[in-house]
């Protein structure tokens, strides 16, 4: 195992960090199973990689991929507050329409950045930093959204948003519109989710029709890992703690690989880690030899 | 101010299940009545309630508040002037956030979403207040996850937060019925105190005949969906327990043998 290893680690698990904070968003403090996750990241990409080619500066298509991941939310939550269409289903139809609306962005399935300047060759740390300069632009980002999200989760309609998914009677009867903030929430998510895509296609060199697929399995791994990490009891920590815990994970992928496994087995193995984290309750109270069903 | 003109529930209109909950009730309701009301289970109490609340679309009639006709409004905005405690103490706060938290948005309703700050120290000072004239030591438990109270102390909470922006109408849906009798002897009493102090018009379901002789000025008995008595006043004060169970007897040959009802008798 050598340090480069850990580097691309580190910095692909911050920048998937990011995609996993908006699983934590709807999942967790919205209550809310949101799959438009593996389109919307993807939808992050392709805008990025489009603008990029076409000629547009790298850091002002952040933006863009941001905003329209906010859009992909806001029909995820047309569907579900104004069509009443279950959440579930809501996010897979928006999912299943992204991949069309995609390759329509890219207008081809692959579109290669290698011959074009992204973010990390404008971004240039003077000294002797200069090799850690993709590693301290993704800090610098990874930082600003947690902060961002921590000061919005302090501010009332963070409130709201936290107790919507928790009491959304409560809320109601506090004259709030829990569509409208269910809404927000989705937008919020999505952002998140869009951001990390397109910090993703830039990093990687390239965006690709299917890089979205099984996005949100490796998102609540990460959530999941990190809440058995940190705990559950205070966001300030979770949060943190769910890219931590998306580090840990793009770690233990890097980790397979590397001890044989194809490229090809990675969602399989994915999928087990979650089954795996996620049954640790009941494994735990089987062998401890009492029945406590804990669902949640 | 509250007027129900005609308001009738049927629910799931047109199956094999329809169940017409509320029957054509009119009710006028005066500033500052503290009505209780009593009946068996199926009688409409909690429908009646609810349709006030604006939970669900009236099959027809109209809910009047203050000269508004408030028919068509959403129940989340009914909330702005109408404020309401559950019987399941579960109900009425944010399991998941603290004492504070649920406060400051009891706090904040009379104001707009925004990104300002939930909390801040003037907020905080008159939490503490209010929660210290609750007498119940949680103005120095702030921090602590409303998940961890009793029901009396969340159902205490839940009354605090109805009432802290004080609400046109306050409706309690036999707020105390799942409490266990000491602790449902001192949210009574909170109540009272609450709704005197501030003189707040209230609609109170009990399944308790004694409290809804003791409590209020008034009284209402339901039964099928229809108001069958309703009495206030001086006339209320002379009533007993079994002046109740007589007009009700006389208003309905079937009795009010209903197993909840002699239950509550003591």
């Amino acid at each position: 195992m050598h340090l480069g290893f850990l580097v691309t680690s580190l910095e692909q698990g911050l920048i998937y960090g990011i995609m996993a904070i908006g699983v934590y968003i709807t999942f967790r403090i919205l209550d809310f199973a949101d799959l438009t996750v593996d389109g919307s990241i993807t939808l992050g990409a392709a805008v990025s990689a489009k603008m990029i080619i076409t000629g547009y500066n790298p850091f002002l298509t952040l933006i863009v991929a941001t905003f329209a991941g906010g859009i992909a939310g806001t029909i995820t939550g047309f569907l579900n507050t104004k069509l009443n269409i279950a959440p579930l289903l809501s996010g897979i139809l928006t999912m299943t329409s992204l991949y069309s609306i995609n390759l329509r962005i890219m207008g081809r399935p692959n579109i290669p950045l290698i011959s074009n300047e992204t973010i990390f060759d404008l971004f240039n740390i003077p000294y002797n930093l200069s090799s850690y300069n993709e590693l301290i632009l993704i800090l610098l980002v990874v930082l600003v959204v947690l902060i961002t999200l921590i000061l919005f989760l302090k501010t009332k309609l963070g409130f709201a948003l936290r107790a919507t998914g928790d009491n959304p009677v409560m809320v109601r009867s506090m004259a709030i519109n829990t569509k409208s903030i269910k809404m927000i929430g989705l937008i919020i998510a999505n952002s998140f989710v869009a951001l990390s895509g397109s910090l993703i296609g830039q990093y990687q060199g390239f965006a690709d029709i299917s890089m979205g697929i099984g996005t949100i399995i490796a998102g609540l791994a990460s959530v999941i890992i990190g809440e058995v990490i940190i705990g559950r009891d205070s966001f300030y920590f979770i949060i943190p703690g769910i890219i931590i815990g998306s580090v840990l994970y793009r770690g233990s992928i890097s980790f397979a690989l590397m001890s044989g496994f194809a490229a090809s087995d990675l969602k399989l193995l994915t999928a087990l880690i979650v089954i795996l984290f996620l049954s640790t309750p009941r494994i735990k109270s089987y062998l401890g030899g009492k029945i406590n069903v804990e669902a949640d | 101010m509250l007027k129900l003109i005609n308001v009738t529930k049927t629910f799931n209109v047109n199956t094999f299940n329809a169940t017409k909950a509320l029957k054509n009730v009119d009710l006028e309701v005066k500033n500052n009545d503290f009505i209780t009301i009593i009946g068996g289970n199926g009688a409409g109490k909690s429908t009646l309630l609810n349709s006030i609340a604006g939970v669900f679309d009236l099959t027809c009639g109209d809910i009047i508040l203050s000269d508004k006709n408030i028919t068509d409004m959403p129940e989340y905005k009914r909330a702005n002037f109408i404020g309401r405690v559950f019987q399941d103490p579960l109900m009425g706060t944010s399991p998941e956030m603290t004492i504070e938290e649920n406060l400051s948005m009891a706090l904040n309703k009379d104001t707009n979403l925004s990104l300002k700050w939930a909390v801040n120290k003037k907020k905080r000072g008159r939490i503490k207040e209010h929660l210290s004239e609750i007498n119940l030591g949680l103005e120095n438990r702030l921090d602590t996850k409303v998940k961890f109270l009793s029901g009396g102390q969340r159902q205490a909470l839940t009354l605090l937060m109805a009432t802290i922006i004080e609400p046109e109408i306050l409706l309690l849906d036999e707020h105390t019925a799942a409490l266990d009798p000491a602790t449902a002897i001192k949210i009574n009493e909170l109540t009272q105190k609450i709704i005197s102090n501030h003189k707040i018009t209230t609609l109170m379901i009990t399944h308790n005949m004694k409290d809804a002789l003791n409590f209020g000025n008034r009284l209402l008995m339901m039964n099928h969906g229809k108001l069958i008595f309703d009495v206030q006043g001086q006339t209320k004060e002379n009533m007993t327990i079994n002046h109740l169970l007589e007009i009700f007897q006389k208003k309905h040959k079937q009795g009010f043998y209903n197993d909840r009802a002699i239950l509550s008798l003591a």
